[in-house]
């Protein structure tokens, strides 16, 4: 049976936990005078990326290099004007050429579940991020940066940790994940955000929400920053990106205000001096770096145990 | 040298997961020490060994002949642990497995002699497996294997160096080391004999 | 040629004998016998008014691809359809009396039944200005029902002039209530579901808000106002209050609203898209009351075809709509007859009377008497079956009714006499 990875909601807690724990190990690989292990050898991954994002792309290509998968790279310009013909021309050419995984980023929500689902290919696949839905392997890696320096990590190393997501919510794909991994994984999360960038139906969402960002940090052992496009403000959604970060933003002031052990967050690519000053980002609370770094582990383990052996260890279900 | 199956009375227990005892604590704690001794006889003493255990239970096995080389020679040699799970030949045939810990020590494998260290020796893909991980992780001297119980039935040309305990065993039976550090007891057991 | 219909249940009464000659219902009774007519067997058959729907997509001129005026109507047909209203939003838009009388003349060519375009308000469907709506009413199409349909006639100002100008030919504005800037870039109902699904939300309000203000408007300058395809409870709700002050307003509602919900979106299928949106079980419930009691004057199928490319895709990428007209009488019967909601003859009033009177149809939507044209559908409505869109007489195949198993299924429809239905084949 083929399993994808779709949604952080596919993972079960012990699945959640596995991926953390194979994670840790592959990272020591990075240790290693060889850092390569045959685990996927013979297996063809393909990134098939409609959006562009090189890290990302990098980081998964990185992974199943080091799991001696053979990879292709695609990346394809989704218009709308060439409509789903994009993607489901490009799914069948895939699928002639024997990919036994997909990894897709697009910018339609639903995307990753259309590929899945429609039968124009067999393979396992991965969400690398679909329009404002969701990004499971960014919340993993995120998990995953908080589990080592939160969680001791440990099995229930999260149960009980606060975490407070701020920014645009609305259109984030990273906050829909996160919000539904760290609960799987225990832990406590609150969406901070003016009202415009809180979508409808989110009092039904496993979390709590707050208008006000000074109330919240100060209780928070993690506060993950989220990109805020300026041209949001386009649509209403604040009226100026200085009373944005004026109200939102994370600041020296703001991080002082933080715990000794708590760590600040970004996604990343960072919008510096509107979500987070320059100073933050680069201060040693922040582990932004690490969690590129740890990026490349998570998708590691990720593929691994979709791919390593005669039948998925984690994922959904068909 | 086997060592000789302890008289009759003295299997008194009801080993933990049923099928019977053919190693007690004693048994296995005298054949680590002699394992031991064997190893600093034949490395002419402690220096550039390093010993990795396999996960699970050729962890703590690798601890302790560790502490009982060091008790003989004052030496503290580097113990470790190697996954093996990953170079597996059967990978393909079952789900994806969970990883167990590797933990390479400080000084690396480069130049050492790496002695492994294993529980039951059985097929021996297990131990292949072990040195395609190794050479992944560098380039040893030598590599020695050192295992508490081998049962026979090789399918690879693989063999021990240090035998805890030659046992011969039927194809349907299995063996099991249980440990105090994991199961809570030391000991060796079989299953699944079948009775006439 | 000449038709005994036998035994058929008329509007679900006591069996009766009817016979459709020269045009006409002729005689009805029980124990007829006519010489030379052709004997229908209507045993355990309901017979029904043939149907009107005041709202179809031929898409004739200009996407033949999807569908043609002559494979549309003969879908209608199937579907118990004797008449019905070709949306305008054609290439070209069908704005000009040329326009319409081109898809008048393929429906009386294709004969699978009457075809009355509906002519656009705006020029293009743009918004701006008004189009030839007079031209059209006079042309041989003889359109009394205007619509932007797909579109909403969202500027207050040309909607005023719209509901005044037809005034002088008894026609009436069809809106498709949509306001576009809440709406912008929708693509399911805005709600709890699209949150998470991270789908633009189509908010409810954003159809109630422009249907409040068409009822005032309407009521301000003594005009007719008819709502397409509502969609939620608040907007059955103000229907029913501007039918509660005498204002002349009428509403429709599509059978897929009155039977699916937004919940199938979460499998990300674009055959569950459509304009309006499939709403909440609450939203279908208040529609199924509003329909029951009046408050909803009509059914309307809102028949969208669209080729495969458009529907076989991701979402965002995906056309808005669904297929209706073969399947409309079976989830009438599904979703109001069968709970009990509706009788047949609230079905006759729905989907034939009310709907003819609403489109100024006069030789369609009269009750099944001796002398009344004879357009009359033959229903048996105690089969139950799998939906199969591979068998559909329309060219497209996008029916999320798929696998589903509806109950019921036109036997026969005879247009002015004329079986265009027979044993459930299209002749």
């Amino acid at each position: 049976m083929k399993r994808h990875l779709l949604s952080a909601a596919d993972l079960t807690r012990d699945d959640a936990e596995l991926v953390l724990t194979t994670a840790d190990e592959m990272r020591s690989l990075a240790d290693r005078p060889i850092k390569k292990l045959p685990a996927l050898r013979g297996r063809t991954v393909v990134n098939l990326f409609f959006e562009d994002s090189t890290r990302t792309r990098i980081s998964f290509e990185a992974a199943a290099k080091r799991l001696s998968a053979d990879v292709i790279n695609f990346a394809a310009k989704g218009s709308s004007l060439s409509k789903g013909e994009s993607l489901k021309d490009t799914a069948l050419t895939l699928e002639a050429m024997g990919a036994d995984a997909v990894v897709v980023r697009h910018g339609s929500s639903g995307a990753p579940h259309r590929l899945a689902h429609s039968g124009w290919v067999r393979s396992s696949v991965v969400n690398a991020g679909d329009g404002t839905h969701e990004h499971p392997t960014q919340a993993l890696l995120d998990a995953f940066t908080m589990w080592k320096h939160l969680g001791e990590s440990r099995p229930g190393g999260l149960e009980g940790r606060r975490v407070a997501i701020v920014g645009d919510v609305l259109h984030s794909r990273v906050a829909r994940s996160n919000a539904l991994l760290l609960r799987t994984l225990g832990a406590e999360v609150t969406l901070v955000a003016p009202p415009t960038l809180l979508p409808v139906g989110v009092e039904s969402w496993p979390v709590e929400t707050s208008y006000d960002l000074d109330a919240v940090i100060p209780k928070a052992d993690a506060v993950m920053m989220l990109r805020v496009q300026r041209e949001r403000m386009q649509g209403g959604f604040f009226p100026t990106p200085r009373e944005y970060s004026r109200r939102y933003g994370l600041d020296a002031r703001r991080m002082a205000t933080l715990q000794d052990h708590t760590i600040v967050m970004h996604p990343g690519p960072m919008v510096r001096g509107m979500e987070i000053t320059a100073d933050v980002a680069d201060s040693a609370r922040s582990v932004i770096v690490e969690q590129v770094t740890n990026g490349v582990a998570v998708r590691m383990a990720v593929l691994y145990l979709l791919l390593g052996g005669s039948e998925p260890a984690v994922g959904g279900e068909e | 040298m086997c060592a000789q199956p302890a008289p009759a009375e003295q299997a008194s227990s009801q080993p933990s997961g049923g099928g019977r005892t053919v190693l007690d604590d004693r048994d296995i704690a005298r054949a680590l020490t002699r394992i031991s001794h064997e190893i600093l006889e034949r490395n002419k003493g402690a220096r550039d060994l390093v010993l990795l255990g396999i996960p699970s239970r050729g962890v703590p096995l690798a601890q302790r002949i560790a502490e009982r080389i060091a008790a003989v020679e004052g030496y503290a040699v580097p113990v470790g642990s190697l996954d093996v799970t990953m170079y597996r030949d059967d990978l393909r045939l079952k789900p994806a497995r969970a990883l167990l810990p590797t933990e390479i020590p400080p000084g690396g494998v480069d130049d050492k002699v790496v002695v492994l260290v294993d529980d039951v020796l059985f097929s021996g893909r297990t131990i292949r497996s072990a040195l395609d991980a190794l050479q992944d992780v560098g380039r040893p001297a030598a590599v020695r294997l050192a295992v508490l119980v081998d049962r026979g039935h090789r399918e690879l040309p693989i063999r021990a160096d240090f035998v805890g305990k030659n046992l011969p065993t039927s194809l349907v039976e299995r063996v099991r080391l249980s440990v105090a550090e994991i199961d809570g007891v030391d000991e060796v057991t079989i299953e699944g004999t079948v009775t006439r | 040629m000449s038709y005994l219909i036998k035994g058929a249940a008329v509007l679900g009464g006591a069996p009766t004998d009817l016979i459709l000659s020269d045009g006409v219902i002729s005689e009805i009774g029980s124990g007829l016998s006519a010489n030379g007519a052709e004997l229908v067997d209507a045993a355990g058959l309901v017979a029904l008014p043939g149907l009107v729907d005041l709202h179809t997509h031929l898409r004739e001129p200009g996407r033949e691809d999807a569908e043609t005026v002559d494979s549309g109507t003969a879908a209608a047909a199937l579907g118990g359809f004797t008449a019905v209203h070709a949306m305008a939003n054609t290439e070209p838009v069908a704005d000009t009396a040329g326009v319409v009388e081109q898809v008048w003349r393929l429906g009386r060519e294709a004969g699978h039944c009457d075809v009355y375009p509906v002519g656009a308000v705006t020029v293009g469907l743009a918004g701006e200005r008004l189009a030839e709506l007079g031209a059209m009413a006079d042309s041989a199409a003889r359109v009394r029902v205007f619509s932007d349909d797909g579109k909403c006639v969202s500027d207050a100002v040309l909607m005023r002039r719209a509901l005044e100008y037809v005034k002088a030919f008894d026609g009436v504005i069809a809106q498709h209530a949509q306001e576009p800037r809440l709406t912008a870039d929708a693509q399911m109902n805005e709600g709890e579901l699209s949150g998470k699904l991270g789908l633009a939300g189509w908010p409810a309000v954003a159809e109630e808000a422009i249907i409040a203000r068409d009822c005032l408007l309407a009521a301000h300058v003594g005009s007719r106002l008819h709502v397409c395809h509502v969609s939620t409870a608040g907007s059955v709700e103000i229907v029913r209050w501007a039918k509660s002050k005498g204002w002349n307003v009428t509403a429709e509602a599509c059978p897929h609203h009155l039977l699916l919900t937004d919940d199938l979106a979460a499998t990300y299928d674009p055959i569950y898209k459509v304009n309006p949106p499939l709403r909440s079980s609450a939203d279908v419930e208040a529609l199924r009351e509003g329909l029951a009691d009046g408050t909803i004057d009509a059914v309307a199928t809102d028949h969208a075809p669209h080729p495969h490319e458009d529907k076989d895709c991701e979402w965002a990428a995906a056309a808005f709509g669904m297929l209706g007209l073969e399947t409309a009488l079976s989830i009438v019967q599904e979703t109001m007859v069968d709970p009990g909601l509706l009788d047949w003859a609230g079905v006759a009033d729905r989907m034939s009377y009310a709907p003819a009177r609403i489109g100024r149809v006069h030789d369609h939507g009269r009750p099944l008497e001796v002398g009344q044209p004879a357009n009359v559908v033959l229903y048996d409505p105690s089969v139950r079956r799998a939906v199969d869109p591979t068998v559909s007489a329309s060219l497209s195949r996008n029916s999320p009714y798929a696998g589903m198993e509806l109950p019921g299924q036109v036997v026969a429809t005879f247009l002015r006499g004329r079986a265009t239905v027979l044993d459930g084949k299209l002749q």
